[in-house]
């Protein structure tokens, strides 16, 4: 009776996946090529929701791809192409063995290449869409160009990669888009806004690298290949938008040989050739409409927000900066002249030095040593770290913290921001405090200010428990009162005793009101659903968990180095 | 390189011409021989003569062991006879030079280099007697660590096999210090392992030694410098080689090549071949979203989850963090224990005085490739995540300020009992209570003082006390263990006492006097004073009693899993008593008449039963969901039901709506006890083990479209939890929202 009957795993999501032996098979690829294919064309697997219905019934753990994914990548021009790089290879063996060595050369002239163009322009229809993904692609190549030429990667990623950043770097130099620098452990954070997209980047140190073994380079040289490709675009595009000529050049050595252009360009001293000699171009002005209300609080919010990034772009404009030998002079050569200003180092550093030490019109000198013996009067001799704290205070602090030999203070990191109950570190309220233009003020001020905000919480915080203890206290006071009576007397009755504070003062009343607010929610909270109160348990699980986190660093036994300013005893612990 | 020994000339010395030939032949491997026959090669006439000087010559060295078996072999197929000639000879003619070293000189142990060619000397019979392996014959045992023979008096055998001895007396160290201190010649003194002896070196060995040294050759007449000779001629020669005369095609132009290149000019002309172009390997880079088109699709589905990005750094992440980022000496421990997987910082917080001093991160290629991973190799997904506030998720209720009255706080506590207060009971009027406990005493109490007004002892634990609802009737019953007293408290109006008296007594038996499963018994006597009425013993022991609204019926429950008398009912007036039940199903916990209905709800384990008495049948089945009910109680109105139960709930039942509960309240953290609702108020309470009775209001509306009401309004705390039990029974005030409570700590408390 009616028709076939229905096979399993032959309609609905079991068709949807496919798991990656399978997906192999059917590109008729090996795994490295399959998982090459995937990086360049950014496939990824995915989680079905039912794994046992996917999976014909087993529960193995596999790993699935959607079916589509795949049938896509079949008609991808590079799968041939790797098949006949296979060729290839299998050729030239077979002409090494036979020793044909014409045959060798012939066939290593013909060797099959592929270029990614394509594969960019479809993964990236966009230029926003491309620009929006390009974080990692900035730090793999900022990783890549440190890399020494080790035969860990070819040589011609290493000076690809060099030169890419280079180019970045100098266009971010020409339009002066860096915001946000951030020296970690593990490098140094850049963030700039190109476009309207915040990109940050990691750069490490410059130290050579002790290459792990238990790291698949070919893996990251595939993404490195995919993100050198995509990140040339990038930068072409960018600088036609500055209308600066693509590959860069220097404007004073506009006919140099190639590696040497180079290596002017990487000194980051001088400005770049533009395809039309303009002068710098004029920030266009927002242009006014009649607006109203909240159209025009935000009108003026955004004016205000564009003022202080001109302002934060033209930071260091009119300072002299020179780097002495031992600070990183890439980093801060770039980051001094994002923000205007000019920068010079040793001769015997990097070529393209501007001034020498003995300019006398040098007004700061980053110096990151504990003492200069020579040391000229009228200029600043300032560590690096005021650079990197002053631009994300997005103004010029006052340096006498950063001065030769003193001990820093604390470099926060930019990225970071705080909401309501999350802990502020007490450097960043002082710098917060200087944004809004008040002056330094006596701590103590500020200590109490802390400390009562501080108690206001604690307050709300211990109100159930204080009341819950007060309130059983109580009790068990009656109780015992009671008991004592009851030996001495056999039966008696005495009044029950009226709490004090149910009559008392404002204060009272106040506080009875918190606690029967408090004891009304109890109650609501006794009559949720069981599933809504398991979410409610977990938000406030988690929510108690970060005021834990909170009140720890606060309580952090950190005292010893900063014992003036958070003399407050701590409660919590 | 081996030691080479130079033991030939010794024995040449030593032993007749015949030997040395062996000498020779062992001497050394063929390396030598080829030397020597490269020298043989050129002066073939002076051989003997330059012999001697082959002997030292240091171009063995250069000579490859091959090459020399080979051109060995050439001299072997030489005529032998030169060759044999040539030891004699030249001991002969070198004689001044050789025979001393001979004579002093048995082997020479050196280093390698120089000594190669020492032995190159008179090769050229050794194929004559074919023993080009063997070495120094005068101990055959051949190439072997002489330490084997350290233990034997011997050292080796010769060649005729006898045993080589060792010499009598070993030097030792003394001797040899005195050797060296006396002995002019122990610089030159060589020790000879394999024969156990000291070879003192002649001054032309020790010429050679230092010659070799220097790294010149062996021979001191050997010219390095000689002018060479070229053997062929560059002069070309005008006669050929061959007398053939020249092919034709060799100088007539090919015909297939002029073919083959004529067809290349014409390709090349023809712009068909071009030069091969350099192959660009820097990529170029075009403006590649020249002609973008923002709706294009992305090349494949829609479904494409960009990838998130990489977290950004925290204070904590600074070269010089604030100091309470950084981690304590027992956080560090702890972190360095964790897993990698556990860990909530995957790095240390490290504090740098200076920018210089901040060393490379070990682990940024390992932290990109991670990154790499993540971004080919990880599903993603979109999580919805739900962002609400949790003060949204508390349901919104009525103020409990505006659902008063009800009792919030505790105004009386009755104490006088011993042991914990299983039961207690208002009387109609609220004038009175009555409690039982198990220190076997039921206690009257007044309400408003909190007066003990009686103590009557009981023969047993009591289990449950129940007064009488009918306001005209003053009686308590009271359960222990296998008795059910009803009793006649005698307070109040007194008019009410004896009418009640009266009622009793105005029984008249029956005439057919029926077997009955309990017997009735009249108090008399000074039972009869203390208020005792009547008492009804079962055959087992009871549970619980429960008065009908009219008073005139009574229940009495008989937990016992085994049989099918549970439930009895009882007639007071006619004292009579039935089983309403014919079968067993399950263990009866408690019963409860219906308030104005003939109906009577059984609590077995997990369900409540609801019977209608008149029809004799189940009416409905109550699904608790519990896991075992402790107590019920039933709304005055009759249409709604509550069941506490050991495992911290209790289930409001709506009869009307469905057999399943209306609501499950989860209030209290530990097994409920008691359950009341209030006769007037729409109030019902709660009594549980966590020592706390809750109060909720549980309003029941009479239009059937309408779900009850229910909202806690309060919790009441008083009562000290003993031997893990806190309250044990809650019942209400009958006029007045205020609830009593009885505990295990032996005292019963009055919330108003």
């Amino acid at each position: 009776m009616g028709g076939l009957q229905k096979k399993k795993y032959e309609r609905g999501s079991a068709t949807n996946y496919i798991t990656r032996n399978k997906a192999r098979k059917k590109l008729q690829l090996s795994l490295a090529d399959f998982r090459r294919l995937c990086i360049l064309k950014g496939i990824y697997p995915h989680e079905p929701k039912h794994k046992k219905k996917v999976n014909k019934g087993s529960t193995a753990p596999r790993t699935f791809y959607l079916f589509k994914d795949i049938r896509f990548l079949l008609h991808e021009p590079i799968v041939r192409k790797f098949r006949e790089y296979k060729v290839f290879v299998r050729k030239l063996r077979k002409a090494y063995g036979k020793a044909e060595w014409t045959g060798v050369e012939r066939l290593r002239d013909n060797k099959p290449g592929y270029k990614l163009d394509h594969i960019i322009k479809e993964r990236y229809p966009t230029f926003i869409d491309a620009l929006r993904d390009i974080d990692d692609a900035l730090s793999m190549c900022f990783l890549f160009s440190t890399f020494a030429r080790t035969g860990k990667c070819h040589v011609q990623t290493i000076t690809l990669c060099r030169r890419l950043t280079v180019e970045w770097m100098n266009y971010v130099v020409t339009s002066r888009s860096l915001r946000k620098v951030f020296l970690s452990i593990k490098g140094i954070y850049y963030q700039a806004e190109v476009l309207g997209q915040l990109i940050t980047w990691l750069v490490p140190y410059q130290f050579a690298h002790d290459h792990p073994t238990d790291v698949d380079y070919r893996v990251m040289a595939t993404f490195t290949e995919m993100y050198t490709t995509l990140f040339g675009f990038i930068n072409f595009r960018l600088y036609q938008t500055l209308n600066l000529v693509y590959p860069p050049k220097v404007t004073q050595y506009l006919d140099l040989t190639f590696s040497c252009a180079q290596q002017k360009l990487s000194a980051l001293s001088a400005s770049l050739a533009r395809v039309v000699a303009t002068a710098e171009e004029e920030e266009n002005q927002l242009d006014l409409f009649p607006t109203e209300g909240e159209d025009q609080e935000n009108m003026q919010a955004r004016e205000k927000e564009q003022k202080e990034q001109e302002a934060q772009k033209r930071l260091f404009e009119g300072l002299k900066f020179f780097l002495n030998r031992e600070v990183p002079r890439e980093s801060l050569a770039f980051i001094l002249r994002c923000f205007g200003a000019e920068v010079s180092w040793d001769k015997s550093l990097c070529i393209g030095g501007t001034y020498e030490v003995t300019d006398e019109t040098i007004t700061h000198q980053i110096v990151d040593r504990p003492d200069m013996d020579k040391q000229y009067i009228n200029r600043y001799y300032i560590q690096p770290q005021w650079v990197f704290d002053s631009v994300n205070a997005q103004m010029r602090l006052p340096v006498e913290d950063y001065f030769l030999g003193t001990t820093l203070p604390p470099h926060l990191s930019p990225f970071v921001e705080e909401k309501d109950g999350d802990y502020v570190p007490p450097e960043k309220l002082k710098l917060m405090a200087l944004q809004r233009g008040e002056k330094p003020v006596q701590e103590d001020e500020e200590e109490e200010d802390e400390e009562e905000e501080e108690e206001d919480d604690d307050e709300e915080e211990d109100d159930d428990v204080d009341d819950e203890e007060l309130t059983e206290e109580k009790n068990l006071k009656k109780l015992e009162g009671t008991r004592a009576q009851g030996k001495t007397l056999a039966v008696k009755v005495t009044p029950g005793k009226v709490k004090p504070w149910e009559t008392g003062s404002v204060g009272n009343k106040v506080r009875l009101e918190q606690e029967e607010k408090a004891e009304e929610k109890r109650l609501a909270i006794m009559m949720m659903k069981k599933k809504e109160k398991y979410l409610y348990d977990k938000i406030m699980f988690g929510k108690k968990r970060t005021t834990r986190e909170v009140s720890s660093l606060r309580c952090a036994p950190a005292k010893p180095t900063r014992p003036s300013l958070r003399p407050f005893a701590c409660r919590w612990r | 390189m081996q030691i080479f020994q130079l033991p030939i000339f010794g024995k040449d010395e030593k032993k007749a011409g015949e030997e040395d030939d062996a000498d020779l032949s062992d001497s050394e491997e063929s390396v030598f021989s080829g030397l020597e026959d490269s020298g043989s090669d050129s002066h073939d006439e002076e051989e003997d003569a330059e012999e001697g000087d082959d002997e030292e010559d240091d171009d063995a060295v250069i000579l490859d062991e091959i090459l020399t078996k080979s051109r060995g072999v050439e001299t072997a197929t030489e005529p032998p006879a030169t060759d044999k000639n040539t030891p004699t000879q030249p001991d002969v003619k070198t004689a001044p030079k050789q025979k001393r070293k001979m004579k002093k000189g048995e082997g020479v142990a050196m280093d390698d280099g120089g000594e190669k060619g020492l032995s190159t000397t008179r090769l050229g019979d050794e194929y004559e007697h074919d023993t080009s392996d063997e070495e120094d014959i005068r101990n055959t045992v051949g190439n072997i660590p002489m330490e084997w023979y350290q233990d034997y008096p011997h050292i080796g055998y010769n060649l005729d096999g006898k045993k080589i001895f060792k010499p009598i007396r070993n030097k030792d160290e003394l001797d040899e210090f005195l050797d060296k201190m006396e002995n002019p010649d122990y610089w030159r003194t060589v020790h000879d392992k394999t024969t156990a002896s000291d070879i003192r070196l002649s001054d032309e060995q020790v010429d050679l030694v230092h010659r070799l040294q220097k790294g010149q050759f062996g021979d001191v007449n050997f010219n390095e410098y000689e002018p060479s000779v070229d053997f062929f001629t560059n002069e070309v020669m005008i006669h050929p080689v061959t007398n053939r005369p020249q092919d034709k095609r060799s100088f007539i132009p090919s015909l297939i090549e002029k073919e083959k290149v004529s067809k290349l000019v014409h390709a090349i002309k023809m712009g068909w071949i071009k030069p091969r172009k350099p192959k660009e390997t820097t990529p170029q880079y075009y403006d590649l979203w020249a002609k973008e088109d923002p709706n294009a699709i992305l090349g494949r589905h829609k479904m494409h989850v960009p990838a998130p990005k990489m977290r950004l750094p925290g204070h904590e992440e600074s070269y010089n963090p604030p100091p309470e980022y950084l981690l304590t000496e027992e956080e560090r421990m702890a972190w360095e224990q964790q897993d990698a997987e556990d860990r909530k910082l995957p790095f240390l917080p490290q504090k740098h005085s200076c920018l210089r001093a901040v060393p490379a991160f070990s682990r940024f290629i390992h932290e990109r490739f991670e990154r790499c991973l993540d971004l080919y190799l990880c599903p993603r997904q979109r999580k919805m995540r739900v962002n609400v506030n949790p003060e949204d998720l508390i349901p919104k209720l009525p103020k409990p300020k505006d659902l008063q009255p009800f009792p919030t706080t505790m105004s009386l506590v009755y104490i006088g009992h011993s042991s914990l207060v299983r039961s207690i009971s208002a009387s109609p009027t609220g004038q009175w209570l009555v409690s039982g406990s198990d220190d076997c005493t039921v206690r009257l109490w007044e309400v408003n003082t909190g007066r003990c007004m009686k103590t009557l002892e009981v023969g047993g634990a009591v289990k449950s006390v129940v007064w009488n609802p009918n306001p005209a009737v003053c009686l308590v019953a009271v359960c222990f263990e296998s008795t059910v007293l009803l009793l006649n408290p005698g307070l109040g109006d007194r008019l009410v006492v004896s009418s009640t008296d009266q009622l009793i007594t105005s029984y008249e038996p029956p005439e057919e006097d029926k077997e009955q499963a309990v017997t009735w018994a009249l108090s008399e006597g000074p039972e009869h004073d203390n208020g005792h009425r009547l008492t009804l013993t079962h055959p087992k022991a009871v549970k619980q009693v429960v008065w009908h609204g009219k008073g005139d019926y009574l229940a009495s429950v008989m937990p016992d899993n085994s049989s099918n008398l549970q439930v009895l009912i009882h007639q007071v007036s006619k004292r009579r008593t039935q089983n309403p039940f014919r079968k067993n199903k399950g263990l009866v916990q408690c019963v409860s008449f219906h308030p104005l209905r003939p109906y009577f709800f059984v609590a077995t384990q997990r369900y409540v039963r609801v019977y209608n008495l008149i029809k004799q049948e189940l009416t409905k089945k109550l699904m608790t969901n519990c896991k075992w009910i402790s107590s019920m109680a039933i709304h005055p109105g009759g249409d709604n039901l509550i069941c506490g139960s050991y495992d911290c709930r209790l289930a409001w039942f709506d009869l009307d709506l469905s057999t399943k509960p209306y609501k499950m309240l989860r209030h209290h953290k530990k097994a409920l006890r008691g359950v009341a609702y209030h006769k007037h108020y729409p109030l019902f309470a709660s009594g549980a083990d966590d020592g706390s009775v809750i109060i909720c209001h549980g309003m029941v509306y009479n239009d059937l479209l309408q779900n009850p009401l229910i909202v806690p309004v309060k919790v009441l705390k008083g009562h000290q939890i003993t031997h893990d039990l806190g309250v044990l029974d809650v019942t209400f005030h009958p006029t007045q929202p205020w609830v009593f409570s009885s505990g295990a700590d032996a005292t019963i408390r009055l919330f108003t």
